[in-house]
């Protein structure tokens, strides 16, 4: 079955010819803002922009916040996509529907969503209150902000991988006596890896670039809540020269994060 | 098993069809193409209706409005329509130093209203204003806390109480700095859970109940309608927020738009902004 399957792939090479015009546009479209930026940076003063303390605060939590919401993401999202490939059938359009609406929301809709949900006087907010846990204003809830709006990414992307995988070798694990958490650890995962991959670089990228959520649901003080995004955006308002260079790191380390992870897949997709 | 034939039954057929596959890609490209024209067409309409409204010769004028002036300047320039038959007045609103930075890039204004003095200095350091900037309303800080004052806030100094959740605006826009030289005057040390980027922000969050207190403009208080108390505090007369109003230069209606502030203001004009809560100037 994989041997006939392969081929398939193969037989699909001749692309027509005006598939490239409209190609090349949307690479253009894409790729000629950032030159709109590179042109507007303050090279003079950039390493001077770019190491104040606000920045470096900045760029340290959007890091730190971003990795720990990729986690969270690993951690929740693998298990969402596994019952939405694999689990019972009923109501599972409705329930992926409803699993990827931040997906289509507007992050300020869901940074709403949450501050009204988690905040002091919200439903589960309030009884936090009791027990002495507050949210809003803190460094979680900016890992709550990022998690609500790149777990789809991450259920999307391995949910598919899940699919076009199958579950034939599965089937195969079971009947030679494997158990279910054994055939998931040394059968689905190995299986579904470069998905897995890749959805967390989409969710990282996306926590990293979390703006509308964050802005409403945790505030922005320096070092506790105002991630890179936030301090692009307020700095903007007097020092744009500011905003532009750490815009550029934004963009850098975006670029890398993706390179990284799709060159690491590329190489190991050659290797295999 | 069952797949093999089908596939290559499917795959034989492209070669076939290939004058009805040919066809197909050429419908397909001429829908990418008008595809591509309407989005380009509705791209570029906003950008030619906004020229044709300032070059026209009938009174058309195009307002840049502080974002604290929704309400009034809304209420303003349906007052003015109405004694100025014929005569359209196009709002848009924003952040005082987001519209400097879109008449820097070009944008088609006849007037342009800041709600700070620092950005329309901005303004007349690039050379966008005509003639000499008016102050034509002011605007004082004001304590917003959830309806009821559930912390029993009653002064500035009250707001440095330990454990009090107090949310500002960030220094770098026009209402953190006054918070800032208001706390001064008052020789009180705040330190904010949060420094928001404007004052809907800090407004929203004193309105979802999240902050015990923030600081604001009065007529933002005023502005929410009864979604938030305001307390009064004496120290706000070190901050007092100035609105200066300026006709641009690159305006094609020039007697319109200087009509325009005139009526601003004028009697009527200081009307509207007393009622919601402006100073005079």
């Amino acid at each position: 079955m994989p041997g006939s399957a392969r081929p398939r792939s193969r037989a699909y090479s001749g692309l027509p010819r005006w598939v490239y015009v409209p190609a090349a546009l949307g690479a253009l479209f894409v790729l000629v803002p950032f030159v709109g930026i590179l042109t507007r940076v303050d090279w003079l003063h950039f390493v001077a922009l770019i190491t104040s303390d606000s920045s470096l605060a900045a760029l340290g939590l959007s890091l730190e916040t971003a990795l720990a919401s990729t986690v969270a993401c690993l951690v929740l999202g693998v298990p969402m996509a596994l019952v939405l490939a694999r689990g019972p059938v009923r109501g599972r359009r409705w329930l992926r529907s409803l699993v990827l609406l931040p997906l289509v929301l507007p992050p300020v809709v869901g940074g709403l969503a949450l501050l009204y949900t988690f905040g002091r006087l919200g439903f589960v907010g309030r009884w936090l209150d009791v027990f002495g846990v507050q949210l809003a204003f803190t460094t979680t809830a900016v890992v709550m902000a990022q998690t609500f709006v790149s777990l789809p990414f991450l259920v999307v992307s391995l949910e598919g991988a899940l699919r076009t995988a199958g579950g034939r070798y599965e089937a195969v694990a079971a009947t030679l006596g494997a158990a279910p958490s054994h055939v998931f650890w040394r059968v689905t995962l190995p299986l579904v890896l470069p998905g897995l991959a890749s959805g967390l670089v989409l969710s990282f990228a996306r926590s990293l670039g979390e703006f509308g959520a964050t802005l409403t649901f945790a505030g922005s003080l320096q070092g506790v809540t105002r991630t890179l995004p936030l301090e692009v955006y307020l700095q903007r308002e007097v020092d744009p020269d500011a905003a532009v260079a750490l815009a550029l790191v934004l963009v850098v380390v975006a670029a890398l994060v993706v390179g990284l992870a799709y060159g690491r897949r590329a190489a190991g997709a050659v290797a295999a | 098993m069952k797949q093999g034939p089908v596939k290559e039954d499917t795959v034989k057929q492209v070669p076939m069809n290939g004058r009805a596959v040919r066809l197909r890609s050429k419908l397909a490209a001429a829908g990418v193409l008008t595809l591509a024209l309407l989005l380009t067409a509705c791209g570029a309409m906003p950008r030619t209706g906004g020229g044709v409204s300032t070059s026209s010769t009938s009174a058309s004028i195009t307002v840049f409005a502080a974002a604290s002036l929704k309400a009034t300047f809304t209420d303003l320039a349906h007052q003015f329509e109405a004694a100025h038959g014929g005569t359209k007045v196009n709002l848009s609103f924003g952040g005082s130093s987001d519209l400097v930075a879109q008449l820097q890039s070009g944008a088609p204004a006849d007037v342009f209203a800041s709600a700070d003095e620092a950005n329309m200095t901005k303004a007349t350091n690039a050379e966008l204003v005509s003639g000499s900037p008016q102050i034509f309303a002011t605007n004082v800080l004001e304590i917003a806390v959830p309806k009821g004052n559930p912390a029993g806030i009653h002064s500035l100094q009250e707001l440095a109480k330990p454990g009090l959740r107090l949310v500002l605006c960030a220094q770098q826009v026009p209402c953190g700095s006054a918070s800032h030289k208001a706390a001064d005057a008052a020789g009180v040390a705040l330190k904010p859970v949060s420094e928001e980027q404007s004052v809907t922000d800090v407004l929203g969050k004193v309105i979802s109940g999240d902050a015990d207190a923030g600081l604001v403009y009065v007529t933002d208080v005023k502005g929410t309608g009864g979604k938030v108390d305001g307390v009064a505090f004496p120290e706000s007369k070190a901050a007092v927020n100035r609105y200066p109003i300026a006709m641009l230069r690159q305006s094609k209606a020039s007697s319109v738009a200087q009509d325009f502030v005139e009526f601003v203001r004028g009697a009527e004009g200081q009307k509207v902004l007393g009622n919601a809560g402006f100073g005079a100037p």
